[in-house]
């Protein structure tokens, strides 16, 4: 009786591919942290979806019924948080254009440029530590540069005459340029990284045929760069976009015409309703959400970017 | 007597060609201004200034700000009285001895756990898994996203009557805690929201290090019998010494200077006592409290302190020979 069942268990089982208990249990694994790093950004979402009632009376990571849902949240945020919007464009989509440019200009002259070895790596080493000293040591110096010696506020005055252009948009201007100068060494690190591991071959077969230093940038390295700028590009954009120290500090109030999406989404949580988290939920999104586009069409490049930081 | 005479007849040559090139000067002035020096100068010498100015200038000006009495609205520093009285009073000052207390706690915490779990995520997803890319994808989002949405999202995490974690932890019939509003308990949860944030960067950083270790060392250590376990300890993590010393320091330069979290997260330069680490004391010393001079004493501690993790990091590259 037990003998035939035995067997045909057995060749059921053959039929099967073994199963991997270590396999299994990774993928539970996986699952366990998927959930850990999607459930505040996914609470967060389902949240800016709800109601004021629905907010406080539902589970925080269950979407909304039909009755608890709104759209409102999202358009408040979006009317609170647009100025914003256009003043992180403004400041951000030029200081990363400099920063990427001055970068790989500077790797170039670090790397493919053949001078003194030592004095190359002197320069080199105070770049580095231009990437990592925090900025806090900079800021009282950064504040009085640009309010007491050079007079942002004064000295932009002449362009006051430009259609948008406030008085206050001279603040940021500050926060722009002060983007480029200290976004420059993580960009010529990038850039390093990259330009040290490409082929010398080329180069040296242009140096020989006599180009010039400038020829073979603009000939040679610029285009063999081009994946490398994308990185540099995504990188630097996300880290300028989501910065908010120096926007505090450098155009102050959340109020401010000038103020920067990071700087009014700070102030969304503390001025305006202080308990209304549908609204700052969806304020968070909005602010992120040139990030998050950017982030799920290019992530390769953005890891990339990160791994490659030090 | 015949060494001698070579080396006359060496140095002589020498010292004629010496003197050839000499007579030359505007020969090699030319030469020099169309050497590869010369030339590739304007491609980092500019960036260099502009960075130089911004970091090494700024730092001075910073030193010297923290040596005055500066202090107040819309006036210059007044450089005529210099002294160490802002660091003597710093070394007195309470606030900065609990403010360094809490950032050595949020450095070795933040910087241990972020490590371990972002080491551990990075040996999972090295194992052949499916969807390893969206995966990857997923863990290393917070990292895209800014302190100030992070912050916005751990404190409705963290809400008392409606948050998530709170949820959670009732399921295991604890609870609810005021995470936020708790002495105890607010630094634990923020350094949580920041390791939450942070490990899948050190995943990435790990990752990295894993996919460019050599096969051989594998076959190696599975011919001598190894399970996988002796394998990743005694063969594996020690090759990621690299990549661990890199993102140990990444991490705790983090630490260091963390303070837009803080600050979007209690949306206030005020932050709870038990949160409060140098990087927002000096921020709300200089743009709350106007105390210039002070705050840039402070802003130097933090700089000296990130100086020595820095320092040696830039030497060990250097030993490396990966800088």
């Amino acid at each position: 009786m037990s003998k035939p069942t035995t067997s045909r268990g057995e060749s059921i089982a053959r039929m099967l591919p073994a199963l991997d208990y270590s396999k299994i249990g990774i993928s539970i694994l996986v699952m366990v942290f998927f959930v850990f790093f999607i459930s505040p950004i996914w609470t967060g979402l389902v949240t800016a979806f709800k109601t004021t009632g629905a907010v406080t009376g539902t589970t925080p990571f269950v979407p909304p019924g039909t009755e608890g849902f709104t759209l409102e949240k999202w358009t408040t945020a979006i009317d609170y948080l647009s100025t914003g919007l256009i003043n992180s464009f403004i400041m951000t989509i030029p200081s990363t254009i400099l920063c990427v440019a001055l970068g790989s200009t500077a790797a170039y002259g670090l790397t493919l440029v053949d001078w003194h070895r030592r004095a190359r790596f002197a320069v080199l080493v105070l770049f580095m530590f231009g990437i990592f000293i925090p900025y806090q040591a900079v800021l009282v110096p950064l504040s009085d540069f640009w309010i007491n010696i050079f007079a942002v506020d004064g000295t932009m005055a002449f362009l006051g005459d430009l259609p948008f252009f406030t008085e206050r948009h001279s603040r940021l201007f500050a926060v722009t340029v002060t983007h480029v100068v200290y976004g420059i060494p993580i960009c010529m690190l990038l850039f390093r990284g990259y330009y040290v591991a490409l082929s010398d071959e080329l180069v040296e077969a242009a140096k020989i045929d006599g180009a010039s230093i400038t020829s073979i940038y603009r000939d040679i390295v610029l285009p063999l760069s081009k994946p490398m700028i994308g990185v540099v590009f995504i990188y630097q954009f996300t880290m300028i976009w989501n910065e908010f120290l120096f926007s505090l500090t450098l155009i102050g109030s959340s109020n401010s015409p000038a103020a920067t999406v990071t700087l009014v989404l700070s102030g969304l949580g503390s001025d305006l309703s202080g308990v209304d988290f549908g609204l700052r939920m969806a304020g968070a999104f909005v602010a992120a959400l040139p990030t998050i586009i950017i982030y799920v069409l290019f992530a390769e490049q953005f890891a990339e970017g990160l791994a490659s930081d030090n | 007597m015949a060494d001698t005479g070579e080396t006359e007849t060496v140095s002589g040559s020498r010292a004629a060609a010496h003197r050839g090139a000499g007579d030359d000067w505007h020969g090699r002035i030319r030469r020099f201004s169309k050497s590869d020096f010369v030339r590739g100068l304007p491609y980092w010498f500019v960036p260099f200034l502009i960075m130089g100015f911004g970091v090494y200038g700024g730092i001075g000006w910073n030193t010297l700000i923290s040596l005055t009495d500066y202090e107040g609205f819309g006036q210059p520093p007044d450089l005529g009285d210099l002294d160490l009285e802002m660091y003597a009073q710093a070394l007195q000052d309470p606030a900065v001895f609990v403010t360094t207390k809490n950032t050595f706690v949020l450095m070795i915490a933040f910087t241990t756990i972020t490590m371990i779990l972002g080491l551990f995520l990075a040996i999972m997803l090295d194992r052949d898994i499916r969807f390893r890319e969206k995966i990857q994808t997923i863990y290393l989002l917070p990292m895209a996203l800014s302190f100030v949405v992070t912050a916005q999202f751990w404190l409705w995490m963290y809400n008392v009557n409606n948050g998530l974690v709170n949820t959670v932890v009732g399921v295991f019939g604890l609870g609810p805690y005021n995470w936020i509003g708790n002495p105890d308990l607010v630094l634990s949860a923020v350094i949580f929201a920041l390791i939450w944030q942070f490990s899948g960067y050190a995943m990435v950083v790990f990752l990295a290090g894993l996919q460019s270790m050599p096969d051989d060392q594998f076959e190696a250590a599975k011919v001598d019998g190894a399970n996988t376990l002796e394998m990743y300890w005694d063969v594996i993590i020690p090759q990621l010494k690299s990549s661990s010393v890199s993102a140990a320091v990444i991490l705790m330069i983090f630490a260091l200077k963390a303070f837009t979290f803080l600050y979007s997260m209690f949306g206030q330069y005020r932050v709870p006592q038990a949160t409060d680490i140098l990087a927002t004391l000096m921020v709300r010393e200089a743009f709350q409290l106007q105390n210039w001079a002070y705050a840039a004493a402070i802003a130097s501690i933090l700089l000296v302190m990130s100086l020595a993790i820095i320092a040696p990091y830039l030497y060990y590259q250097y030993k490396q020979g990966s800088l």
